[in-house]
């Protein structure tokens, strides 16, 4: 626990101790801000909820989430670290959670900032306060899903920039395997049950049924088995990259 | 409290170490000799944990490195090669890590990092990223890292390596003082390292050990040992040699003009018996004949030598140099 601890400490401070965590939280807000009331049309839909503003998380979370995700083994990889990393006390579970951990509050961190949007709507009407709630939990947990897989990813390869593109594409076939893109290509020749099977493994679904403000224990065991899993994944393939 | 048995590692076909086995207790420090790619750093990442071996054992202070890993870490203080560190953090910010992870409460903290800062004198640049160091105080950050929690065992993948002579000398220093208290393993190409700072020296190739002794030990294996250098100023003179060759017990004579000096190398017909008596006959030789006489020696023999023929494995059997050296 104490390996745990100053392992997440060591890495979120890691954000912070470059300009990555003020670049990163800045561009996060700006095009949050953007999106929502240019793309979205927010002030047009004329409602005082945060609905079109958590539509965009997805696709957001799809750039931004793996641009914090890419470092997180691959650079350890790259300066040779973690041979100091492994070599210390530190139980590999702990430094993958660690890592992990660290990076989820990190973008929890910038999730939060967000909060003028719901002075803003609350300024400008009467929302549902816990439907806004669950929005920004359903959110975080996502947020969580994208940083699993990326930092499964990162632990592949010792170049970022491979670790942030394969990243974007799992990210995005995870996102999208509930939409016509990926079904589409499974229709007419898989059997029903494995249709309905991919389709459950959307992001897009579980996320969407969060923020209509209903927090069902299946979409949140959903995201935490996935989390699990691919944090499993990752401490597999950083023991088996640890020689290459 | 480091043993070693059969220390294999495979990585596919190649067999990058083949049963390695040895053993260093407290007080002696373990030269870790071989050509690149010989196996020295995938040894000491089986030593420390990082990587799991193929085959064979390895126990640190009675910990298997396999079984019980993080208990054998506990014991160990390792510089990788390279001195890896996280180079956005401040020297300070990065041992206050690694005193968090070796468990030292605050208090114990602060005193482990002043007594590491002190000994591998980092006090001026403990504020700065660990990326704007120079190479020298990068290493020594390192070599704090490794020493904070004062382990018992201490692994240092070539811990003086880019130095210059001003910090090896310091290196070495750090490591003499240590040596004492505890079982330290360093791994080097650099030859005169082992002369200077280890009780014992391994000499590895391809994967296999292929000499353990004292530094001395292994010196005595040189063609060298015992052989007496004569230099003399000016020219050379076959005259000279001539007499040098006359000299009963002497088996041959090299000749090697340098500059304005040659040196002769006098190589005895019993290699292993003391050279003193062949030294005082050259120098009364040099004496009566009034040479200009710039150093006499007799050699210890030379490492480097050694090395060569015990390492040049694709070579070596076929060239018959190994096969002169050991008759």
């Amino acid at each position: 626990m104490n390996e745990l601890l100053a392992v997440f400490r060591r890495e979120l401070g890691g954000y912070f101790a470059t300009p990555l965590a003020f670049i990163f939280i800045v561009i996060f807000l700006f095009t949050m801000g953007a999106f929502t009331f240019y793309l979205g049309g927010y002030y047009e839909s004329d409602q005082a909820d945060l609905t079109i503003f958590f539509n965009f998380h997805p696709w957001l979370y799809l750039f931004l989430i793996p641009a914090i995700s890419m470092r997180l083994w691959a650079e350890e990889r790259r300066t040779g670290s973690i041979e100091l990393l492994l070599s210390l006390p530190v139980p590999l579970w702990a430094a993958v959670l660690g890592k992990f951990l660290a990076a989820w509050v990190f973008s929890g961190i910038a999730l939060s900032l967000t909060f003028p949007m719901w002075l803003t709507v609350n300024y400008l009407g009467d929302p549902d306060n816990g439907v806004i709630l669950a929005g920004y939990i359903g959110s975080f947990f996502m947020a969580g899903g994208y940083l699993a897989i990326g930092s499964c990813l990162s632990a592949i390869t010792r170049n970022q920039v491979i670790a942030f593109v394969v990243s974007v594409s799992v990210c995005f076939l995870f996102t999208v395997s509930g939409l016509p893109i990926v079904t589409d290509f499974f229709a007419g020749w898989a059997p029903q049950q494995v249709l309905s099977t991919i389709a459950s493994f959307s992001f897009l679904t579980h996320f969407n049924a969060i923020t209509r403000g209903v927090i069902d224990l299946r979409d949140v065991i959903y995201f935490a088995s996935l989390i699990a899993a691919w944090l499993v994944a990752c401490g597999i393939v950083v023991d088996m990259k640890k020689a290459g | 409290m480091i043993v070693i048995e059969d220390l294999t590692k495979r990585f596919g076909p190649f067999t990058a170490v083949d049963r390695i086995g040895f053993s260093v207790s407290r007080g002696e420090v373990l030269g870790f000799l071989g050509p690149n790619g010989a196996g020295k750093s995938t040894t000491m990442k089986m030593i420390t944990g990082f990587l799991a071996p193929s085959a064979g054992a390895a126990r640190v202070c009675g910990h298997d490195i396999v079984t019980s890993t993080l208990a054998a870490q506990r014991e160990i203080g390792y510089l990788p090669e390279g001195a890896p560190a996280y180079g956005d953090m401040t020297a300070r910010g990065f041992l206050t890590f690694i005193a968090r992870v070796r468990r030292l409460s605050g208090a114990e903290a602060g005193k482990a990092i002043d007594r590491a800062v002190e000994a591998t004198e980092l006090g001026g640049v403990l504020e700065q990223p660990i990326d704007t160091l120079s190479k020298g105080f990068r290493r020594r950050v390192g070599l704090a890292q490794a020493i904070l929690h004062n382990p018992p065992v201490l692994i240092m993948d070539e811990p003086t390596d880019g130095l210059d002579p001003n910090q090896k000398f310091e290196v070495r220093k750090l490591i003499g003082r240590m040596a004492a208290e505890k079982a330290i393993v360093i791994s080097t190409h650099i030859l005169e390292e082992v002369d200077a700072i280890c009780t014992r020296a391994l000499i590895i190739d391809r994967g296999r050990v292929v000499a353990d002794g004292t530094p001395g030990a292994l010196m005595a294996r040189s063609r060298y040992h015992n052989a007496v250098s004569l230099t003399l100023g000016g020219q050379t003179t076959v005259a000279v040699a001539d007499r040098l060759r006359n000299i009963p017990g002497i088996a041959s004579i090299e000749v090697t003009p340098r500059g304005e000096e040659t040196t002769f190398t006098l190589f005895p017909e019993h290699a292993r018996e003391s050279d003193t008596l062949l030294v005082d006959a050259v120098a009364r030789i040099a004496r009566e004949e009034n040479w200009p006489v710039r150093a006499l020696y007799g050699e210890p023999g030379r490492l480097d030598e050694v090395f060569r023929n015990l390492t040049r494995s694709d070579t070596a059997s076929s060239s018959g140099a190994t096969g002169k050296d050991a008759a």
